[in-house]
């Protein structure tokens, strides 16, 4: 679900078709019949933006007949225990948690919380956690434990009970109403993940940007692990929720990351108020449970690696010299501030969002206000050259001479053309090889950024200024060669594993310290370099190791290829199923085929003594490490700015009513409200929906595929896929030209006419849906319209992404106005 | 050698198109929106030597979408070759059927001769252009570009009997599942090529695919043909001879 893996990860997909092959059952649940369908064992189309309500049925289907692994449940989840009496549900206030405040439009989460004890979520927003008496939210957590359980799961306020009260209305009917799915096709789904699951079965989600990129697209993720933590497929071989990752390297841009509010290793970014010092920042951040307990261990160690010797005890490691967050900082926040004249440069790497961006002409016209904007790209796309001959260009909105923005192109190398790791869906980390040299001017990203530092720290290496410190304080002594003064990207992995005080390559992230001997530029990734030996480059064939292949690449952490899999085995160590044994404790150790994602000598019956802190904290049977309670979350007490658990919320745009809860869209999303920002009305005027979707053949914005004369062919023009029902109620006709129509823009695209994007029936009424590719801008070989340009910024409050994936429009046959 | 293409696993990424024109240096095709489900490429060609297929079909469980990467057949019995006058086209050490462009005059003649329409001569040129199956690459023992690049192996490369039990087996494995209509295109040494080099595991008849049911050598009549042209030009001599003869006698 949420996936088109076929035709968006065609080469991961070859492992499905193995799996098929072998005789998995595969189950492709989309709004179109796609390439993923055509190969699926069984397709059902749903509406887009609806998938909350079809998994909610899920989760009560499982609950409502017992279909839950009862032992894994009680064991390994957060299922017993107890929440805060404060806590009120979306039953209980038609669609709103408690501690929503209307004035701030937002959620005060502290009535979700455990009762007597605050929890601190492995990743999200850790700063929603509130804080305990002592120090930190720790201070009342003892040994791991939660304070109150209900081992029977019977505690009207254990999670368990929670959870069935609140999915109790998510009905096969509901569905049927929501998603315009019949009931009967849901509960073949249902049933087959039941059956297919438990100690010899287990079932694997895949999901990528159809569930992300919607206003509530994070619970959606979160619906999915809920059914999985029921169904006993976490840490376990075959299970498991696929995050498919957009690019080749997505998921290494997040671990080391291009975000606004996370350091590598998914530390949080300093926040200027929380966070004042290193200690306080430390003290935040570190877990009394779990793997997170170290966050100390890792924060310095970042700081040794960015400052080197500059990084002492009594500077506190130049942590001031880091960047402090105050709020919002996120893409579409930074270009509505652009479009108001607050940003006066941009650096845009690898994106085109002139096209590739929702509402392409705020971001159009937001650059315009630029004093300056450098574009790093293989081809000069729309973003580098919209102030010429954009869209407003054309309709004389924008006049070149009135554009102040003054333009840098530069040309990157390929990944052909440079070393590196790419690290894919599997956290696995895999080296490639530089073939040739970079013609002319490109050049590498890791190029760029050394030069451009080294450029900025000798024009500021006079200066006395405090404000200049952090770039002259920083380490920035990587060696280069060749004839274009390329840095070594081996050092860099190299400085990214971990160093000890003699220079000497760490093995992992439990050998990091908080005192300034070890420098570690991304403590999950420690261990990638272990021995002197790029670990990512190993290449040894599948058939020359185990199933599990430990020597293809390096998969953080510590080359571990499937998470908490202590869960794999049963609360005494031994294997649920022989059938799906992966890890086991063989009376002195943990052992089986991955590296197990345990402390290696934790006895099965490990019970963490008085005062034991960070992993020691947990019990042997406790699975979830980086969780200060050791369990998967069913319920997440925090670290989600929308809710605990997941509900249906209609999207932003929808032409229906929410039927589940008096609350339409989620409470907390994210609506910029701006003149450049407007939303279309519920009504006549936008009667359908509209989704956006990759194709093979093209790839995101078109920067690498429209240019090609063999990738352009394959797919030459921007088209939109209508069902023949549709294309007779508005007279479209195969082959020609429509426009599609919403309150940011009108564009015009190809028509294609197919049975795979059927209407559905929606609380009554047939709903059409409109398929829209989003690949195309006025550049390259293959033209068109770009479909992002319909789109507004209806955020998820957690990510900040854009829903683009459900939104209403109208839909015309001909071309548009000029 | 040749290649088996499983059909009931191609994910019509077209990988196979792209890999095939990259390594062979074929020109673009022309940017057409033909609006034929995904297929912008519409068949084999002098510029196309790898071609995706997409069918859309409506079945009683809904909507069926099938795809097939098409080739040269490379056959057994080849009229490109048969007709060739200048000796470009020729068959390898391979078993395969190959143009050398270099000598190829740019006569036509194999053009019409081909049972599935597959070699095409190209404007700007006029030679006549086709799959190779990557003579090159066999010549360095390296697999084809489009075997190579396929992700899902649907493409499949390697001494054709081998390839031939492979497609047998997959055929049981799909008719005890009980997927309808699955069976084997060019695998059989009796059809009207001798059997093809390149073959197919289809889903439904050849028709829907755009391939001919029923392909015919189509020089296959020419040595019958050559033998009644034959026999009629002794008879129409004797006819003169007699009529000559005949006359003067009287």
């Amino acid at each position: 679900m949420g996936s088109n893996m076929a035709e968006c990860h065609p080469v991961g997909f070859q492992w499905v078709m193995e799996a098929k092959a072998k005789g998995a059952r595969v189950i492709h649940v989309d709004p179109r019949f796609t390439r993923t369908s055509a190969l699926a064992d069984t397709f059902v189309p749903i509406r887009a933006g609806s998938d909350i309500a079809f998994l909610g049925a899920v989760v009560n289907h499982i609950l409502s007949t017992g279909r839950e692994f009862r032992e894994y449940v009680a064991a390994y989840t957060n299922a017993a225990t107890i929440v805060d009496e404060g806590f009120r549900d979306t039953e209980d206030l038609d669609g709103l948690f408690s501690g929503w405040d209307p004035e701030k439009h937002a959620y005060d989460p502290a009535s979700w919380q455990y009762e007597g004890m605050p929890a601190a979520p492995s990743a999200g927003h850790r700063e929603t956690t509130p804080k305990g008496e002592a120090h930190g939210y720790g201070a009342r957590l003892r040994s791991g434990d939660p304070p109150a359980t209900d081992p029977a799961l019977e505690h009207p306020r254990c999670v368990f009970q929670i959870l069935k009260r609140h999915f109790a209305r998510y009905t096969p009917e509901v569905v049927e109403q929501v998603c315009g799915v019949p009931a009967e096709r849901f509960l073949e789904v249902a049933e087959a993940l039941c059956d297919n699951s438990g100690r010899a079965r287990t079932t694997a989600i895949c999901y990528a940007v159809g569930w992300t990129q919607h206003s509530v697209g994070v619970q959606y993720i979160r619906t999915a692990a809920i059914i999985q933590l029921l169904l006993g497929n976490i840490g376990r071989p075959g299970g498991g929720i696929m995050a498919l990752r957009g690019h080749a390297s997505i998921q290494g841009s997040t671990d080391i990351p291009t975000l606004y509010n996370i350091l590598p290793g998914y530390l949080p970014m300093p926040h200027a108020e929380r966070h004042p010092t290193l200690a306080a920042y430390i003290d935040t951040n570190t877990a009394p449970a779990g793997f997170w307990g170290h966050a100390g261990a890792y924060t310095v160690s970042l700081l040794k690696a960015f400052f080197g010797e500059n990084a002492q005890p009594d500077n506190d490691f130049c942590y001031d010299h880091l960047p402090f967050i105050t709020g919002d900082h996120s893409t579409y926040r930074t270009i509505l501030d652009m479009a108001d004249g607050k940003v006066q440069g941009f650096f845009v790497v690898g994106e085109n969002p002139a096209v590739g961006s929702a509402n392409g002409r705020l971001h159009r016209l937001a650059m315009a206000k630029l004093d300056w904007l450098v574009v790093r790209d293989l081809v000069e796309v729309e973003t580098a050259t919209f102030w010429k001959d954009g869209p407003e260009v054309a309709s004389g909105e924008l006049r070149t001479e009135d554009v102040g923005t003054e333009v840098f192109f530069l040309p990157a190398a390929a990944h052909t053309e440079k070393d590196g790791t790419f690290t894919n869906t599997q956290r696995m980390l895999q080296w490639h090889h530089k073939a040739v040299e970079p013609q002319g001017d490109c050049r590498s990203e890791l190029s760029f950024y050394w030069h451009l530092g080294r450029i900025i720290r000798e024009k500021l290496a006079a200066s006395t200024e405090a404000r200049d410190r952090p770039v002259l304080d920083l380490a920035w002594d990587y060696p280069v060669s060749g004839p274009q003064a390329e840095p070594s990207a081996e050092h860099v992995l190299r400085e990214i594993n971990g160093l000890d005080a003699e220079g000497r390559t760490v093995s992992g992230y439990t050998e990091l310290r908080d005192d300034g001997t070890t420098a570690c530029g991304c403590w999950i990734y420690s261990g990638c370099y272990a021995g002197e030996v790029n670990q990512a480059a190993r290449r040894r064939p599948g058939w020359e190791q185990s199933w599990v292949a430990p020597e293809w690449g390096w998969a953080w952490p510590a080359n571990r290829r499937i998470l908490y899999n202590r869960a794999s085995a049963d609360p005494e160590g031994r294997p649920w199923s022989e059938r799906k044994a992966y890890v086991w404790w063989d009376g002195e150790r943990w052992t089986g085929h991955d590296v197990p994602d345990f402390v290696v000598d934790k006895a099965p019956g490990y019970v963490p003594a008085e005062g034991a802190a960070a992993e020691a904290a947990h019990r042997g049977d406790e699975p979830f490490v980086m969780q200060t309670d050791g369990r998967g979350w069913l319920y997440a007490p925090t670290g989600l700015l929308d809710g605990p658990l997941p509900a249906h919320y209609e999207p932003d745009e929808s032409p229906f009513d929410n039927p589940l809860y008096g609350q339409e869209s989620n409470p907390a999303r994210q609506y910029h409200r701006h003149r450049l920002n407007p939303r279309n009305r519920k009504g006549a005027e936008f009667p359908y929906v509209m989704t956006t979707y990759r194709l093979t053949e093209q790839h995101t914005a078109g920067g690498m595929s429209r240019f090609l004369p063999h990738l352009a062919e394959l797919q030459p023009a921007m088209f939109c896929e209508v069902s023949p029902a549709l294309a007779a109620e508005r007279g479209l006709e195969n082959g020609g030209w429509a426009t599609i129509r919403t309150t940011r823009a009108t564009i015009e695209a190809r028509v294609l006419v197919t049975d795979r994007v059927p209407p559905v029936v929606v609380q009554g009424r047939t709903l059409h849906q409109v398929g829209l590719p989003w690949h195309w801008g006025w550049k390259g070989l293959s033209t068109g319209d770009a479909a992002n340009d319909l789109f507004g910024l209806a955020l998820d409050p957690n990510v900040h992404i854009q829903e683009v994936k459900a939104a209403t429009c109208d839909i015309r046959p001909g071309r548009r106005i000029r | 050698m040749g290649f088996f293409t499983d059909t009931s696993v191609c994910i019509g990424c077209k990988a196979c198109e792209v890999a095939c024109k990259e390594w062979n240096g074929v020109p673009s095709d022309g940017l057409d929106f033909l609006g034929s489900s995904y297929d912008n490429t519409g068949a084999l060609g002098a510029s196309t030597w790898r071609h995706v297929a997409f069918v859309e079909q409506q079945v009683d469980t809904g909507v069926r979408w099938l795809m097939s990467s098409d080739v040269c057949k490379h056959c057994t019995h080849a009229a490109c070759l048969d007709v060739c006058p200048t000796g470009a086209l020729f068959r390898t050490e391979f078993e395969t059927v190959v143009v050398q462009s270099d000598v190829c005059n740019g006569c036509g003649y194999c053009v019409p001769a081909c049972p599935f329409g597959v070699i095409d001569r190209r404007e700007d040129d006029g030679r006549v252009w086709k799959c190779t199956l990557c003579y090159d690459r066999l010549k360095s023992d390296l697999t084809p570009a489009c075997a190579k690049a396929c992700p899902t192996e649907s493409i499949q490369f390697g001494p054709v009997d081998e390839l031939g039990e492979r497609a047998a087996r997959r055929l049981g494995t799909l008719a005890s599942a009980g997927v309808p209509g699955a069976r084997l295109y060019g695998a059989d040494e009796g059809d009207g090529v001798g059997g093809t080099g390149a073959f197919f595991l289809l889903l439904d008849q050849p028709e829907v695919y755009g391939l001919p049911p029923d392909p015919v050598v189509t020089t296959r009549d020419l040595p019958a043909m050559w033998r009644t042209a034959a026999a009629a030009a002794v008879t129409l001599a004797g006819v003169v001879v007699a009529a000559v003869f005949g006359g003067r006698r009287r």
